[in-house]
């Protein structure tokens, strides 16, 4: 074990104030950050956020007003998108229909030199990384969903590019499916160590599969972090609210000092909050937030030394593993869920029981 | 079809629709010269009268030059129109499309008119060509339908891909767009030629002093001697159009197929 820190992996993609419009829609709206080279990135939004816009200015497919996108130190302003350094998973995996699987893979070897014999070999390569072995001569629409995106992921990455940029590529396919793929998109990033850039609107999709998430809103990059800190320490309501189950509570400051905030939070009570729990404020109402893992349910008998707060189960959700409760808290009309890992002896307990919920002072987040 | 009353309704609509076309090989085929039963017996005469006639290899030359441009124009510009319609926004687009589609429904006696009209008034001499040019008016909304179609079937990020994987737009039009289109322009070639060849009003008023196969079969309807022989024409020229029409369907059926859209109709 080495104590020095890991060496901070240099940039690949560089977004330097980026707009973009559509007419008079403001499409992005100033976008700043970097990606560093070989790391899982992923641009995460609601529909409508610009994320998959902001792929398509990296891909080339997309021009901007004004600002720079930067690939490798490279300013791409006049680079087409035939001679980026970057290839592309698109949403609906664009197998061309009148070509092999074959074909497909190979078409972007094309213009390379190598012998008909070297490349045949690349692309048996390729479609082996992807698990296709032996699929090259089959005809390209008679493939399903998951064997289509794989040709597409081989087609792409047989180019070697410095960024492989993913639109959306998981959300065709079901639910099961889509948890294969993502484990399977994680090895094969490892494996090949290029740069994917993913775009996704599945918060879920995106904690799982990064090194770092962008979250998008209305043009705009919100936050861009790693996926624990992400979750942990959102920076504001919204992006607090779009990643997992967040509850929300209604709080007052009471008091600042030394760096520390002290609030009092409805149904909870005082708290001490360090700096690093307080974002920036944007001038909103104070609430905290607080998420139901980190909420516990007392069981008669059992003891803490978390701080008690007695409450009322208003709401009972169960889900094999996991049970998700609603207590309404001191009495107060503030409802927060929290979530209970199923372990054999410990009953589900039921609506309208009286119980005791710890909590902790750190665990919260305030937004203001 | 559970009501008896709707069977025999579409029973009698075919018969109606369909009889007359019957008629053409059987008078075709029987001998004697008068268009009426019973018949007489069985004859290939007048076809044998039919192939001897020079008139009508000329007029069929004219027809074919004119049928086989008027399919080649039309369907160039229905490929231009088409992707126009089908990959770009612009201002005045619905318009555009509108009044490239107007045709379809116009009377061709008026186009015919109209064009007559003007090609006297700026003395262009009536010919053959004249009649192409009023042809590629009417065909080309057929064309732009039929490729239209091909064209929306095609998915955007194809050509995308291509352009990602290294390609540039002549290489990706000829390596995805062309390809993938390519029974649409079979289908918009075959219509746009079946249309030309068996159109009328617009080759009578615009041909001058040329004739086509359509009013040279006209003119000789006036002669009941010459009638037989023309029927024979016509039974060739049905089996011709249906042939044409069932490999440009075909054609557009498999493209749809390959690009793997849904069918959202056709001409047949």
């Amino acid at each position: 074990m080495s104590n020095t820190p890991p060496k901070p992996k240099p940039t690949m993609i560089e977004f330097r104030d980026v707009h973009k419009y559509y007419g008079e829609y403001h499409a992005l709206r100033g976008i700043n950050g970097t990606i560093r080279a070989g790391e899982f990135f992923s641009l995460l939004g609601p529909s409508g956020c610009g994320k998959t816009t902001l792929l398509r200015t990296i891909a080339g497919f997309e021009g901007i007003d004004s600002g720079a996108v930067l690939i490798d130190g490279k300013d791409m302003a006049r680079v087409p998108a035939n001679l980026r350094p970057t290839n592309m998973v698109f949403q609906s995996y664009a197998i061309f229909p009148h070509m092999s699987v074959a074909e497909n893979v190979g078409f972007g070897l094309r213009r390379d030199p190598r012998s008909k014999a070297e490349k045949a070999r690349a692309v048996e390569d390729a479609l082996e990384m992807v698990g296709l072995k032996g699929y090259g001569a089959r005809a390209a629409h008679a493939l399903s969903g998951g064997q289509r995106q794989r040709v597409a992921l081989a087609r792409a990455l047989i180019l070697k590019p410095k960024v492989l940029l993913l639109d959306e590529p998981l959300s065709a396919l079901d639910k099961k499916m889509r948890e294969h793929m993502q484990v399977e998109l994680i090895k094969l990033q490892r494996q090949v160590g290029i740069t994917f850039v993913l775009v996704t609107h599945d918060q879920e999709e995106a904690l799982v599969m990064s090194d770092r998430i962008a979250v998008m809103f209305e043009g705009e990059i919100a936050q861009l972090a790693d996926p624990e800190t992400l979750y942990r320490r959102p920076n504001s309501k919204k992006v607090a609210d779009f990643i997992g189950t967040m509850n929300f509570i209604p709080a007052e400051v009471v008091g600042e000092t030394g760096g520390q905030i002290e609030v009092q939070v409805k149904g909870l009570g005082r708290a001490r909050l360090e700096a690093e729990q307080c974002p920036a404020g944007r001038g909103d109402a104070p609430v905290v937030g607080l998420r139901p893992e980190t909420l516990t349910l007392l069981y008669p008998g059992q003891t803490t030394t978390e701080r008690t707060v007695d409450g009322i189960i208003d709401e009972v959700i169960y889900f094999g593993d996991m049970t998700y409760y609603d207590v309404y808290l001191g009495g107060t009309d503030v409802e927060v869920r929290l979530s209970m890992r199923n372990t054999p002896g410990r009953p589900i307990l039921e609506v309208g029981s009286k119980v005791d919920v710890a909590w902790s002072a750190s665990a919260l987040v305030l937004f203001r | 079809m559970k009501s008896p009353g709707l069977r025999a309704y579409a029973i009698g609509y075919l018969i109606f629709l369909y009889a007359p076309i019957a008629l053409l090989p059987i008078f075709a085929f029987n001998d004697s010269r008068i268009i009426a039963f019973p018949l007489s017996g069985f004859t290939t005469n007048w076809f044998a009268e039919m192939w001897a006639d020079r008139q009508l290899w000329r007029a069929l030359q004219n027809s074919l030059i004119i049928s086989g441009s008027t399919a080649v124009i039309a369907t160039v510009l229905g490929v231009f129109g088409a992707r126009a319609s089908t990959r770009y926004a612009f201002p005045g687009k619905g318009g555009l499309v509108g009044l490239i589609m107007l045709p379809l429904v116009l009377p061709e006696m008026i186009v015919a008119m109209s064009l007559l009209v003007v090609l006297l008034a700026i003395s262009v001499p009536l010919s053959i060509f004249t009649v192409i040019l009023g042809h590629v008016l009417i065909t080309t909304p057929f064309a732009v339908a039929i490729l239209s179609s091909a064209f929306q079937s095609l998915d955007k990020s194809l050509e995308e891909a291509a352009y990602d994987l290294g390609e540039g737009p002549v290489s990706t039009f000829r390596l995805i767009i062309l390809p993938l289109v390519a029974p649409g322009i079979i289908s918009s070639l075959l219509i746009c030629f079946t249309i030309s060849l068996d159109e009328f009003i617009i080759a009578y008023f615009l041909a001058g002093a040329d004739t086509v196969l359509s009013s040279y079969i006209y003119s000789q309807f006036r002669f009941p001697a010459k009638v037989p022989a023309m029927l024979a024409l016509g039974t060739i020229l049905v089996l011709v159009s249906v042939t044409l029409l069932s490999i440009a369907e075909f054609f557009r059926r498999r493209g749809i197929a390959k690009t793997g859209g849904k069918d959202t109709g056709g001409f047949l």
